[in-house]
Order: C-alpha cells, then sequence, then structure tokens
C-alpha cells in the first residue's frame, strides 16, 4: 500500500523546523521536490520509491498537514478500499472504508505519559560500580528473575 | 569544506564506545550505558541509518510484547522452550540470560507510558489505558500465549526512543547516517578500531574511531525474491529496512558467525503478512485446508518423524510449517484461518458488549502492527466474523531475535555452566573455546559487541528481549573501555581509501553515465535495484526459496555458489545517481554477503535441520547423531570466502522437562 501526498494539501513543511515526512521514514522514501523538478510540484512531498512502501505509516502519522494517504498495492488489492489514521497525544482514531462501502471506526490509546515527559533515570539509583560484573542491570524494577538454580544442570 | 555529490566532505571523529543502530537494542544500551558511564568521561555516540523515533522492525508499533517471564515462570522453562522451537540448538546460557533481565525492561515501558493490557479480578480483560496495578507491583497481564502479553502498542517505539534519546541527549546521536563497513585495528587484526559510514542527507563521509562497538542494525530481508513483485514489493514481512548490515559488516570484520543456516519463514494472512499469533492463542482460532480439515490434526503423525521437538505441548515453528506445506503440495490449498468459527465460539460466551469489545481487539491486532493486512480486508471487503482469511508462509527472512537464532557468536554469563572448552575438531585455533570469553555479548573480535537481531544461537527474545540484550551488551562496554584505558585505537585502512571505497558507485556512475543515452542501461554498471533482483532471483530458485517450494540440494547450491560470486564482483560494479542510491547499493552489497554466508551454512550442514523451513532434498532428515551441534563460519576478507566448522552443542537444563 504506497503512500501518496494530496498535491492541495501538502505545504512543504515551510512553517515547520524539517521536513516531518521526510524525517521521519524509516526507508528513506519520501522527499521534498524543492524546485518542482521531480513531479512538477514544487515544495510538496512525494514518495520517491512506492514500489519499497512497508506501509508502515509513520509518515502518514506524522504530517502535520494530513496530507498523506496510502493507496493499497494496484498489483494485489481491489480499488476502493481506505484506511485512514489520525493520530493525538494519547489515541489514535481509524478509519477503515470498505471496497462495498461498510465503514469502521475505531480508537485505541496509545500512551499513558504526556509526549516528551519521560524522565529516564528520575528516582533511580546511580551505578554501583562494584557490581559491573555480576548479572542484573544498575536499576532493579523489581522485574530480575534468579531462578531456581537447580534448574542448571552443569553447575 | 562544504561537501558535493562525488567530493564528499569527510568527518572524522573518535568516541570511545559507539552504538550502530537505533532500534530495539541500541534504544536498550542507551538507556543503561549513560548510568555505569557517569563520572568516567567516556565518549558515547550512537548512529542510525533512520530516525530513533520510527527506526527499526517495531517502527509501526507492536500489539504485543512476546517475551515476558513473569513471577510464575522460571528463566529455565523460557530457555527450554527456546531450544525447542529451534529444534534443539541453541545456547542455554544465552537465552536464560535472557530470561532473566527480559522483565526488568518490560517494567520500564510500563513505566515510561506503553498502555499494557491487564485482567482485573473477576478475569475481565481491559486495555492500557486504564492505569490498574503496574506489572511492577502485582498487576496481572493478558496473556495471549504462555510468554506473550497484550499492549496498545502503536508508539511502542516512540516511547522506547524518547527514554533512549533522554538518556543520551541529541548531542550524543546522528541519525540518517549509514554505516557500511567496520575497520579493524592496524596493531591487532583481531580487534576493533572503527567504522565508517555516510550520510544520507548531505555529502559527508562519517569515520569514527572507537574502542568498543555495539553492532546491533537488525536482520535480513528482501535476499530472496519476495511473494509480492510489481508495485507491492514492499510487503514483506519482515522490515524492507533491515538489509543484513549486522551480519555482514561483522563477518568482514572476522566475527565468528553462528547458525547462518537457520531463517525464519513465517506463516501469515497472505498478501499482507498480518500477525496470526492473537488469532490463535487469543480468539482460538484453528487453521483449516479448503476441505475444512484442522490440517494440524490431519496430518499430526508427521510430527512423529522428528522426535523429540515434535512431541512437546507447542511443536517448533518449522514442523507446523511442515505440516501446512503437506497440504499446498497436495492440492489441498487455500489454507484459510477460520476465523468464522472462532468468533462465533466466542459470541457463544461473551456478551454483546465484549463481543465489539472483541472486535475492535482483533482490527487492532493489526493495525497496531500491520496496518496493510487492514488495506488488504477492506479491498476485499473481508469481515473476519462473516468471512475467513488466506494464511500463507512468506519467503524466508534471517534474524536472531524472532522465531530465528542465525547471528554472531558471543559471550555468554559465567555463572550457569556454559562450556569452557571445546570438543570438536576443526575450530580455527584463533578463536576462543568455550562460551564465555571474559565480556557478555562481545562477538570474537575484541571491542565488537551485538544484541538482540545480532546474537545468534539463541532467539525469542522479541522486543522486550533485544531491548535487555542491549542494556547487557552496554554494561559489559563500559567495563571492557575501563579495563582497556590506555588502548588507542589505530584504523588499519587510510582514510582515503575508506572514502574512495564508500563513494566507489558514486564516482562509477559520474564516470560513464554518459556513455548510454538512458542511465539505467549501461555496461558500465549494475544498479543496485537490478544486483537486487539478481541476488533475488539466485537465492529464490536455488537456495530454497518459495520458487521451489522451499527445497534444494548439494547440486543446487553449487550452482548458487557460483552465481554469487560473480554477483559479488559485480557489485564493485553498483552505480548510485544520488545519495538515496547509494544508499541502496550498499544495503544490497550487506544482502549479498548474508545471503552467501546462508548458501554456505546450508551447504555445510548434511542435513535438514529445520523441515518447514527448508529442505534439503538429498539429505532430508534430522541427523541428530551427527549435525546436533553448531555450524559457525568466519569470513576472510582478502580472500572474500567463507569457512564453515563445527561447535559442540550441550544443554545446561534439562530439556526432557518440556516431553512430559
Ligand atoms: C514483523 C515483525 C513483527 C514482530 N512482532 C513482535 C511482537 O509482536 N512482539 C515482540 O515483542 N516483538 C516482535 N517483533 C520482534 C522485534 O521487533 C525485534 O526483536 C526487535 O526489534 C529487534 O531489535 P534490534 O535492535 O535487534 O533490531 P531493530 O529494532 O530492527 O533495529 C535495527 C536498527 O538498526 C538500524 N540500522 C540498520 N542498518 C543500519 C546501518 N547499516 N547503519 C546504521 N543503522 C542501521 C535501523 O535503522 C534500526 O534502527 C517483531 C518483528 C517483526 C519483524
Ligand atoms: S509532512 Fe506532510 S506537509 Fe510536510 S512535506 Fe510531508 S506531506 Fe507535505
Ligand atoms: S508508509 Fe512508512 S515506508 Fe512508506 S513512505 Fe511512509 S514512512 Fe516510508
Amino acid at each position: 500500500m504506497p503512500t501518496f501526498v494530496r498535491t492541495e494539501k501538502c505545504d512543504g513543511c515551510k512553517g515547520q523546523d524539517k521536513t516531518a515526512c521526510m524525517y521521519i521514514c524509516p526507508h528513506d522514501l519520501m522527499k521534498l521536490d524543492q524546485d518542482g523538478s521531480d513531479t512538477g510540484h514544487a515544495m510538496k512531498a512525494y514518495n520517491q520509491e512506492p514500489e519499497q512502501c512497508w506501509e508502515c505509516y509513520s509518515c502518514i502519522k506524522i504530517c502535520p498537514q494530513n496530507a498523506i494517504e496510502a493507496r493499497a498495492y494496484a498489483d494485489i488489492v481491489p480499488l476502493g478500499g481506505s484506511v485512514q489514521p489520525l493520530r493525538g497525544t494519547d489515541s489514535i482514531m481509524w478509519t477503515i472504508k470498505f471496497r462495498n462501502g461498510t465503514m469502521k471506526r475505531f480508537k485505541f490509546p496509545i500512551r499513558t505519559t504526556p509526549e516528551g515527559s519521560i524522565d529516564p533515570y528520575a528516582g533511580k539509583p546511580a551505578a554501583d560500580m562494584s557490581k559491573i560484573e555480576e548479572p542484573g542491570f544498575f536499576n532493579d524494577e523489581n522485574g530480575y528473575r534468579a531462578g531456581n538454580r537447580s534448574e542448571l544442570i552443569k553447575l | 569544506m562544504a561537501g558535493e555529490f562525488g567530493k564528499p566532505e569527510v568527518v572524522e571523529e573518535e568516541v570511545d564506545i559507539l552504538l550502530i543502530g537505533g532500534g530495539m537494542a541500541c534504544c536498550g544500551a542507551a538507556f543503561e550505558i549513560m548510568r555505569w558511564a557517569e563520572g568516567t568521561d567516556l565518549k558515547i555516540k550512537l548512529v542510525d541509518k533512520a530516525a530513533m523515533d520510527r527506526s527499526g522492525a517495531v517502527a509501526q508499533g507492536l500489539s504485543a510484547i512476546n517475551t515476558y517471564i513473569g513471577s510464575e515462570q522460571d528463566p529455565a522453562d523460557y530457555a527450554r522452550m527456546v531450544s525447542n522451537d529451534l529444534m534443539g540448538i541453541t545456547r542455554d546460557d544465552l537465552a536464560y540470560d535472557l530470561g532473566r533481565h527480559v522483565d526488568e525492561s518490560v517494567h520500564l515501558f510500563e513505566e515510561w507510558g506503553l498502555p499494557i493490557w491487564k485482567t482485573d479480578e473477576n478475569g475481565e480483560r481491559h486495555d492500557g489505558s486504564r492505569g490498574m496495578t503496574p506489572l511492577k507491583d502485582g498487576g496481572k497481564p493478558v496473556r495471549s500465549g504462555k510468554w506473550q502479553i497484550m499492549i496498545n502498542g502503536e508508539s511502542y517505539k516512540w516511547i522506547v526512543a524518547e527514554a533512549a534519546k533522554k538518556a543520551l541527549g541529541t548531542d550524543r546521536i546522528q541519525e540518517r547516517i549509514f554505516i557500511v563497513k567496520l575497520v579493524n585495528d592496524k596493531n591487532d587484526k583481531n580487534r576493533i578500531a572503527g567504522a565508517v559510514g555516510f550520510s544520507v542527507r548531505e555529502h559527508k563521509v562519517h569515520v569514527y574511531k572507537a574502542k568498543a562497538i555495539l553492532l546491533a542494525a537488525g536482520g535480513c530481508v528482501n535476499l530472496f525474491r519476495p511473494r509480492s513483485v510489481g508495485e507491492g514489493q514492499g510487503r514483506a514481512w519482515y522490515p524492507v529496512w533491515n538489509a543484513g548490515s549486522t551480519y555482514a559488516m561483522a563477518a568482514e570484520a572476522g566475527a565468528e558467525l553462528t547458525m547462518m543456516e537457520n531463517r525464519f519463514v513465517p506463516a501469515r494472512f497472505k498478501d499482507g503478512y498480518g500477525p496470526v499469533g492473537a488469532w490463535f492463542l487469543l480468539f482460538k482460532a484453528k487453521a483449516i485446508n479448503s476441505e475444512g480439515e484442522v490440517y494440524m490434526d490431519r496430518n499430526k503423525d508427521m510430527l512423529d518423524d522428528y522426535p523429540p521437538y515434535g512431541h512437546a505441548a507447542v511443536p517448533a515453528s518449522c514442523l507446523r510449517n511442515h505440516l501446512m506445506l503437506k497440504e499446498m503440495r497436495e492440492g489441498r490449498g487455500p489454507i484459510y484461518m477460520d476465523t468464522v468459527t472462532a468468533l462465533a465460539n466466542l459470541r457463544e460466551t461473551l456478551s454483546p458488549r465484549e463481543v465489539k469489545h472483541l472486535e475492535a481487539e482483533a482490527w487492532e491486532d493489526f493495525l497496531d502492527m500491520c496496518i496493510g493486512q487492514c488495506g488488504i480486508w477492506a479491498g476485499e471487503n473481508i469481515e473476519p466474523e462473516k468471512k475467513n482469511s488466506e494464511l500463507m508462509p512468506t519467503e524466508p527472512y534471517l534474524l536472531g531475535s524472532h522465531s530465528g537464532c542465525c547471528g554472531i557468536w558471543v559471550s555468554g554469563p559465567t555463572d550457569v555452566g556454559a562450556p569452557t572448552d571445546e570438543t570438536e575438531a576443526g575450530v580455527p585455533a584463533h578463536l576462543p573455546k568455550g562460551w564465555h570469553w571474559g565480556y557478555r555479548s562481545m562477538t570474537t573480535v575484541k571491542g565488537l559487541f551485538t544484541a538482540g537481531d545480532g546474537v545468534g544461537a539463541s532467539g525469542h527474545k522479541f522486543s522486550s528481549g533485544s531491548h535487555a540484550e542491549g542494556r547487557l551488551a552496554a554494561k559489559a562496554m563500559v567495563k571492557y573501555c575501563l579495563d582497556n584505558k590506555d588502548l588507542k585505537p589505530e584504523l588499519e585502512d587510510s582514510v582515503d581509501d575508506l572514502v574512495a571505497e564508500i563513494y566507489q558507485p558514486v564516482k562509477t556512475f559520474l564516470e560513464h553515465k554518459d556513455y548510454s543515452t538512458a542511465i539505467d542501461v549501461n555496461p558500465n554498471y549494475v544498479t543496485p535495484r537490478m544486483l537486487q533482483f539478481r541476488l533475488q532471483k539466485i537465492m529464490d530458485e536455488y537456495v530454497a526459496g518459495v520458487a521451489t517450494y522451499y527445497t534444494t540440494n548439494n547440486h543446487m547450491l553449487a550452482v548458487a555458489e557460483e552465481k554469487l560470486t560473480m554477483l559479488k564482483e559485480d557489485a564493485l560494479k553498483m552505480r548510485a545517481k544520488d545519495l538515496h542510491e547509494l544508499l541502496r547499493a550498499w544495503e544490497n552489497y550487506h544482502r549479498i554477503l548474508t545471503a552467501e554466508a546462508h548458501m554456505k551454512h546450508i551447504q555445510f550442514r548434511e542435513e535438514s535441520r529445520y523441515p518447514g523451513f527448508y529442505y534439503r532434498m538429498d539429505k532430508n532428515f534430522v541427523d541428530e547423531e551427527n549435525w546436533k551441534c553448531f555450524v559457525n563460519s568466519i569470513y576472510d576478507k582478502t580472500t572474500k570466502t567463507y569457512t564453515c566448522f563445527k561447535r559442540a552443542h550441550t544443554d545446561l537444563v534439562d530439556k526432557s522437562k518440556l516431553f512430559k
């Protein structure tokens, strides 16, 4: 399901500090056509290698203009369906349209803390250098499973 | 000097520890390392070919954490499961150690904001937004299997990356750097001294010197011809951006590889490769042939051919494929997931509210980790309560953290009874003997560490285990650097040579582009895309891809060997017309080296250890007497050849308990 960019919606992320879709695509597919020489649409983004798209939706979810959509692979899937998300700060909403017109909507939580609020070492101890060669991590979150030593048959 | 195309700026940098990759493993390493490094003034840097928020296999999100031990199970139970699923040949020391540590990472994910489903005292399940008792304080997860727990994981990678980025600080992170090769030390060929790569955004080559390197750049996809070949080519089960960099770069640096014959061929929903785990385990669906028969029951006797691995409560993954492939070969396809019956059965016991919830859960399973599958359901008008969906085994992938165990041979924990000697003859003399040689997660090359998909002979670590394994490596790397304070890494190659090598595809292009009028057809170079097609054709047709129903033999492998040799030679003639194509060029070079290792290992192992994943038809049996051992290899970068050899296998936990 390669992505495509809606010409009239994309503003090239002009007001942003980076081109969001280009920044995020894990496969380096989204590209800003600065002078229009690739697509005829200057300062708009496009998918430069649609047959390499994993349909991970990372670009679709991040686009501030909601300008990116996906169209199911033309060589595999009948036309007419669509799957489109709207990602908020704590949940994501999905609208699914079937070829026969059936619609489904779902909303799922995505995180329980505000974005950007993680303070990785807050309330955590410093590392105890005397234990650097022992099993276990610098902190203990009640998840270390010491195990029943009698299970180890070669000790 | 600002670089330009064909004339890159060269940026040299010296650090103590370099983390290559920004996936689950490196995010774990980033979090753990800064605490151990506090007050040591070690210089640390992370480089990723993409953006950490969405890089690696978890880019899209996940709907389950597949490895969570919980307080009620023992790490030994986990090590047993891993071993049986991989047909008996895994390193118990690595699996056991992972089992001890993995839950620590899961508890952090929850603290950072990952919603984890919970079961209340009445047994009803709730999604992760409800803020019920955290796992760390005894909260009960929703198990979709003995080891798996359900999450609302759309932002899984985003959350884990946020913690890693905060821990490291943005100054220590460089994104969009593709690492092409590692460089050994001038004064000790068996030590690592640095790595070199290029920016996919600017005309810059980056040369890093480092005492210690964590190489965790994922597994390998698209070395075989995928089932989707047109516009849908990007739809592989495994994310198309992990190109075997981990295995190829480690091999070239002289690190010992292990079990590269192992592969993973997931049976998934056809064409979209949506996950089946929740359907089997949570919704209790059955897979059936076109006549409505449950083929796991119909073909049950076939499991007796592979004792003891077929006789565990859950038979090895490859054997489940083996039973399905029989149906397909004998013309009883398509194979279906019977979603209709499963949901109807659940309706009988659940309230309408719960049924509605259940429907949402089924869709969420795809939306959180395989949205493309929803696109197919929507396009083909498939509602799972009304219409069954086809299943299909995919093309093969190479990975070490999911249900596969290929990878790099690493030093394990010292306190679980692992061997300290080697009983198989033929191991090259410069390699260590037992299963641990000083630093946890270090490869056989001094200073080179790995984690996640990089660590071979274990498997089933998944997202949580890869994170935990990155943390284990991080701690050991700090110790290594502190023990080697006076070490001064010196690159064995000159910076000029390295830069020339990396930019060769660009040079080739600029030199020859005007020879023909159409830039893609030119006798002086090959496009990375065509090189990839050639690789995929060879692997598919001779090394047990889908074209031959996963079968090969000695003769076919010999043909593959010859063709791969020429392909590797031609790889030196790749062209790159822009930075994006330079990325594709080196990705494909990594794929070729990985594919070659896979082929050589299958050739060396004279049996079919993983029926359902591949069959050597000339040796179509499991030979416990001669081949219950590791197959390992090293690559000689001067002769450009792999040498395979055996290493002895032994059990550190009692496996017979699985079969009682
Ligand atoms: C389809 C699929 C479904 C899965 N489902 C689940 C599940 O439900 N539950 C679960 O727990 N686990 C699941 N897993 C497993 C989990 O995703 C992996 O175990 C985990 O991501 C491995 O971590 P890693 O760090 O080794 O690799 P990755 O997370 O893949 O990270 C690799 C990193 O290396 C970078 N990189 C690659 N090459 C280079 C290079 N040359 N230079 C620089 N950087 C590079 C990439 O950009 C990326 O950042 C699934 C995996 C797949 C593929
Ligand atoms: S993120 Fe959206 S608005 Fe910005 S360049 Fe891409 S498509 Fe255009
Ligand atoms: S869907 Fe994913 S792979 Fe496709 S262009 Fe967008 S970010 Fe890239």
